[in-house]
């Protein structure tokens, strides 16, 4: 287990020493050590100031795109799966079928027909071409269907429905209290999944300004490639510490939030 | 009375089923009908845009390089996915067995790279790969010997592995515990009294209750191995002799698009992608229920 441990961490601990290296050291000085000099500081306003400061600009779209995206996408899921956990009416099953059915067809599958059709509706190259994709999660509407259905019990409903209490306000004032572990746990899984989405705003921007973190590193990566230190700035050293300044948030997220979702995702590996 | 407040709350759950209905619309459904529509289609030099029915589907089923991608997921499947998940199933017994010192620390700890972007992950191991600055060359020093070019074409397959068994094997560690978890403490006690041996427990109690986790994990792994394309997409600039742009079949699908402006033909290679990604997962799962029925 202290094997698994070491092979999970010890790239992460090599990305962060070698954030600390400037160009120059990162050839000339063992990886898992410090080199020369400690640059981490200049490399991250580095980052921060090269080519008009458009790191800063990513950051800002990748956050956009999971805030809006997974925040969205999880409410979404999340009235949409109360609503097949908690109300009979026709054309449940068929839907419940349906969405099951989506779960098998991955986001990537879809990326190059989304590309397609939003290039026919005039959407692409916008915010919407990646956000409206982001908002589907079939796989948190499942997740959540399955949590509603232990987390709400129907005698409480029941309970509310004769003391006179509307279905929303039912929904607003008891169940969110209930569904919330279901939430954060949908709300961590679509954040990853916006956070770290890379082909679909690969395919459908194509404005630099408009690149999230992924599709904006791996550019930077390629012009490393090309002529590493073809500029004023040698960008290897960027491509680095802009990896582990995109790392950073999810970390601090998943570790604040633990708690929640860890009690949240017995639900979809359990029961069927 | 009964009978207006039931159809009330016919047309609360469709209200609230309804943002869903629409984002799923717009983001799944329509792109899938458009992609199938245009699949048909093909762009002739005289008479423009013509329907030709399954011809690109034709094409497709002859074409070579399509088959050279899917031989390559399939044989990664095939090898990374048994191995992942039988690293995350020994991670995740042994953080359940109550013997480690820090439990916790083991479970962030191994969970950690799922926060990490495919493409950081690929471009991390990259430079960790390399020989310029990476630990594959100072390993090599410290053995005494030259260790293979991980990103030779012989062993890049291997390379892509490892990179994907990085990011995932602490997130299918934490799903099989999870499951571990919900096992009721009585069950257990019911088996000691029983005079059940740790083996015993483990092989009855601990198995069956992991198979819907299993089945979940084994569903998404062959999603994501069918699916392959940030991982081999970001090492083709380190790479580019051992990573074709037909490396993976939705790396072709991208590049007969973006690339070749052929766009039928990639809508076709994408939706018969989308079928064997399909029917894969259904021959895994009805392959694992029908041990299910037997055991």
């Amino acid at each position: 287990m202290g094997l698994m441990l070491a092979y999970t961490l010890i790239p992460l601990i090599w990305l962060a020493i070698s954030a600390t290296k400037s160009n120059q050291t990162l050839f000339d000085s063992p990886g898992l050590w410090f080199g020369d000099g400690f640059h981490l500081f200049d490399n991250i306003r580095d980052v921060f100031t090269y080519d008009g400061g458009i790191y800063l600009r990513w950051f800002g779209n990748t956050l956009l795109y999971s805030v809006v995206g997974a925040g969205g996408a999880s409410v979404i899921a999340t009235m949409g799966g109360y609503a097949l956990a908690k109300f009979e009416f026709a054309g449940r099953r068929v839907l419940s079928a349906l969405v099951i059915g989506a779960i098998s067809i991955p986001a990537s599958a879809l990326a190059v027909p989304t590309y397609l059709l939003f290039s026919d509706m005039g959407i692409v190259n916008t915010p919407w071409a990646v956000l409206l994709p982001s908002l589907a999660s079939p796989f948190g509407l499942y997740l959540m269907r399955v949590y509603a259905t232990e987390a709400v019990p129907d005698a409480m409903l029941e309970a509310a429905r004769i003391d006179g209490a509307g279905e929303l306000r039912i929904f607003l004032t008891i169940s969110t209290r209930l569904l919330a572990p279901g939430f954060v746990t949908v709300l961590l899984f679509t954040l990853v999944a916006t956070w770290n989405n890379y082909f679909l705003p690969l395919i459908v921007l194509n404005d630099p300004k408009l690149f999230p973190l992924t599709v904006g590193l791996r550019q930077w990566d390629s012009l490393a490639q090309g002529g590493a230190g073809a500029g004023a700035i040698p960008i290897l050293p960027l491509v680095i510490t802009g990896s582990l300044l995109a790392i950073v948030p999810l970390v601090v997220a998943f570790l604040f939030l633990q708690r929640f979702w860890q009690s949240g995702l017995a639900a979809g590996g359990v029961k069927q | 009375m009964r009978r207006r407040g039931a159809v009330r709350r016919n047309l609360t759950a469709h209200a609230f089923l309804l943002p869903f209905l629409c984002v799923f619309a717009i983001g799944v459904l329509a792109p899938l009908v458009y992609s199938v529509n245009l699949s048909l289609y093909q762009e002739r030099m005289i008479g423009g845009r013509v329907f030709s029915g399954l011809d690109n589907y034709t094409k497709a089923f002859k074409d070579g390089l399509f088959h050279a991608g899917l031989g390559r997921v399939a044989l990664f499947f095939a090898i990374q996915v048994p191995l992942m998940l039988g690293l995350a199933l020994m991670a995740a017994l042994a953080i359940d067995s109550g013997r480690l010192r820090a439990p916790g620390l083991f479970r962030i700890g191994l969970f950690v790279p799922y926060a990490v972007p495919g493409v950081v992950a690929a471009l991390m191991w990259g430079y960790l790969y390399g020989d310029r600055f990476g630990l594959a060359g100072e390993i090599g020093d410290l053995l005494h010997t030259e260790l293979p070019d991980l990103l030779s074409e012989s062993w890049m397959l291997a390379s892509i592995g490892n990179i994907v068994t990085w990011s995932y094997v602490g997130y299918n560690m934490l799903i099989f515990y999870a499951a571990l978890r919900s096992v009721p403490e009585e069950l257990y006690e019911a088996a000691e009294v029983d005079g059940a041996g740790a083996f015993r427990k483990a092989f009855s109690i601990k198995l069956p209750a992991l198979r819907p986790a299993l089945l979940m994990a084994t569903t998404f792994s062959v999603i994501g191995s069918f699916q392959l394309f940030n991982e081999p997409s970001v090492l083709q600039s380190l790479a580019p002799a051992a990573v074709t742009t037909n490396y993976t079949p939705n790396m072709y699908a991208y590049s007969l698009a973006f690339d070749g402006r052929q766009f039928n033909y990639s809508a076709a290679v994408a939706v018969l992608l989308g079928l064997v990604t399909v029917i894969v997962a259904y021959a895994v799962q009805s392959a694992t229920a029908r041990r299910e029925r037997l055991l």
